[in-house]
């Protein structure tokens, strides 16, 4: 009898069944509209694990994938070592190029902000809301990085949401980058910067580095990796750790990030009216982090004879490279023989500087 | 007269559509730059003959580096 006892489909329940099928969800839009699919894919299979009644995968000291979560997750270890992969692949010439376009990448903060007072004000706990807003930023590791260290219990449903908005960059945009901008804008070229020296490009993830660290300090682990990595890149002596921190340890690092995410997804924890709210405030955040870039691109432009087109202010969003991907697409599609995706890479960048700097402030006030 | 078309993003050459002595009109596609995983086409400023081209497929381009000439009409 103790095997009947012990088998699983007995004790399963109506949330778990629904959960399968928003793991199937994701897995099927990562195979067939390949949204995000090195994340969604092991996410999805993750769900579906973790909806298995008595597997025990999750359970606390002894769970297979209990063990990855607490020590990539709840250690903090995995979203650094993603940040040293990310680093080594910035190229930072487009920001050092024209630093002006940093403002841009820092005004699409503002929806992080705004979005946490909203979330506070429906009822959310500082925390919480510090978490839901970040979902702005759209950078995934950031996003996972800060919850863990506030909001664990939201740590799967605000992931989800970041890494979806992400998939949906190509959707979300557009529309609102042709509501705030007329077609003049949309057309104006702009001009090349200065060329970038390959000795500016080690200096600046050194200086970048001290200066960002010693102002919020929260942020180092995320900051210090992701400079490491830039300089990897830019040493061009170390092509092998290079080589290395871009592909395969950022391989390895996404299998375990990803199905740890899926697991801790589980009926209780996720169907909660709570969790609509959250993709709903995720979607505001994004939207108004957006929205101020470009408004922030277009009041600049009253200041200067040298026009920044204004979409590209959209790609303060960090969601990098695909946010700069829709700037070129729209900006194209307004004058094809406008090139913008090297000018929107500066805001784009910057964008995911900031949002760990956002992070690393939310982190040091409320922690 | 002789017109330069220059490279308008850093990338690599993921394509040359057109050939030395090749007849061309005025935005007509003359070469692919992959940037970014993403294929930028680069147009004829002027319509005429194709007389030089400098790049192939694979070479990594800088900014307002010349991709070809082209012997205007």
């Amino acid at each position: 009898m103790a095997v009947f006892e012990n088998m699983g489909l007995l004790a399963l329940t109506p949330g778990m069944v629904f959960m399968w099928a928003i793991g199937l969800i994701l897995i099927y839009l990562a195979i067939t509209r390949q949204y995000e699919p090195l994340l969604l894919l092991p996410i999805g299979f993750g769900i579906m694990l973790a909806n298995l009644p008595l597997t025990y995968l999750m359970e606390p000291g002894e769970g297979l994938i209990w063990r990855f979560y607490h020590y990539g997750i709840e250690w903090e270890v995995i979203p650094p070592l993603i940040f040293l992969g990310l680093g080594a692949l910035t190229d930072f010439s487009a920001v050092l190029s024209q630093p002006r376009l940093i403002f841009l990448g820092a005004a699409a903060q503002v929806g992080v902000y705004v979005t946490f007072f909203a979330a506070y004000a429906m009822g959310f706990t500082l925390q919480e809301a510090a978490t839901i807003g970040i979902i702005g930023g759209a950078d995934g590791p950031t996003t996972i990085y800060l919850s863990a260290k506030l909001a664990p219990h939201l740590l799967g449903a605000s992931a989800v949401a970041a890494y979806s908005y992400m998939a949906m960059v190509p959707l979300i945009l557009p529309p609102i980058m042709k509501l705030l901008t007329t077609e003049a804008e949309r057309k104006i070229r702009m001009k090349k910067g200065r060329k970038v020296t390959t000795r500016e490009k080690q200096v600046f993830p050194l200086l970048a580095a001290m200066v960002i660290i010693l102002l919020v300090p929260a942020s180092a682990p995320l900051i210090a990796m992701f400079m490491l990595g830039n300089l990897f890149r830019e040493s061009k002596v170390v092509e092998r750790l290079n080589e290395a921190a871009q592909n395969a340890l950022m391989n390895i690092v996404t299998i375990f990030l990803g199905i740890s995410i899926g697991a801790s997804m589980n009926a209780e924890n996720f169907l909660r009216k709570e969790v609509i709210f959250i993709f709903f405030l995720g979607l505001f955040a994004f939207s108004v982090s957006a929205a101020s870039g470009i408004l922030l691109a277009k009041f600049m432009n009253l200041f200067t004879s040298n026009k920044i087109n204004p979409l590209v202010g959209a790609a303060g969003v960090s969601a990098v490279p695909m946010a700069a991907r829709v700037v070129q697409k729209v900006g194209a599609n307004a004058d094809k023989q406008n090139y913008l995706l090297m000018f929107a890479m500066g805001p784009n960048i910057a964008g995911v500087i900031g949002t760990v700097i956002a992070a690393g402030i939310f982190i040091s006030i409320l922690q | 007269m002789t017109t330069e078309v220059f490279v308008p993003l850093a990338g690599s050459i993921w394509q040359v559509l057109v050939k030395v002595g090749d007849e061309i009109d005025e935005d007509d596609e003359l070469v692919v730059i992959e940037a970014l995983k993403m294929e930028n086409p680069v147009y004829a400023p002027c319509a005429g003959t194709v007389s030089e081209i400098r790049v192939k497929k694979g070479d990594i381009v800088e900014d307002d580096d010349v991709l070809m000439i082209i012997e205007e009409k």
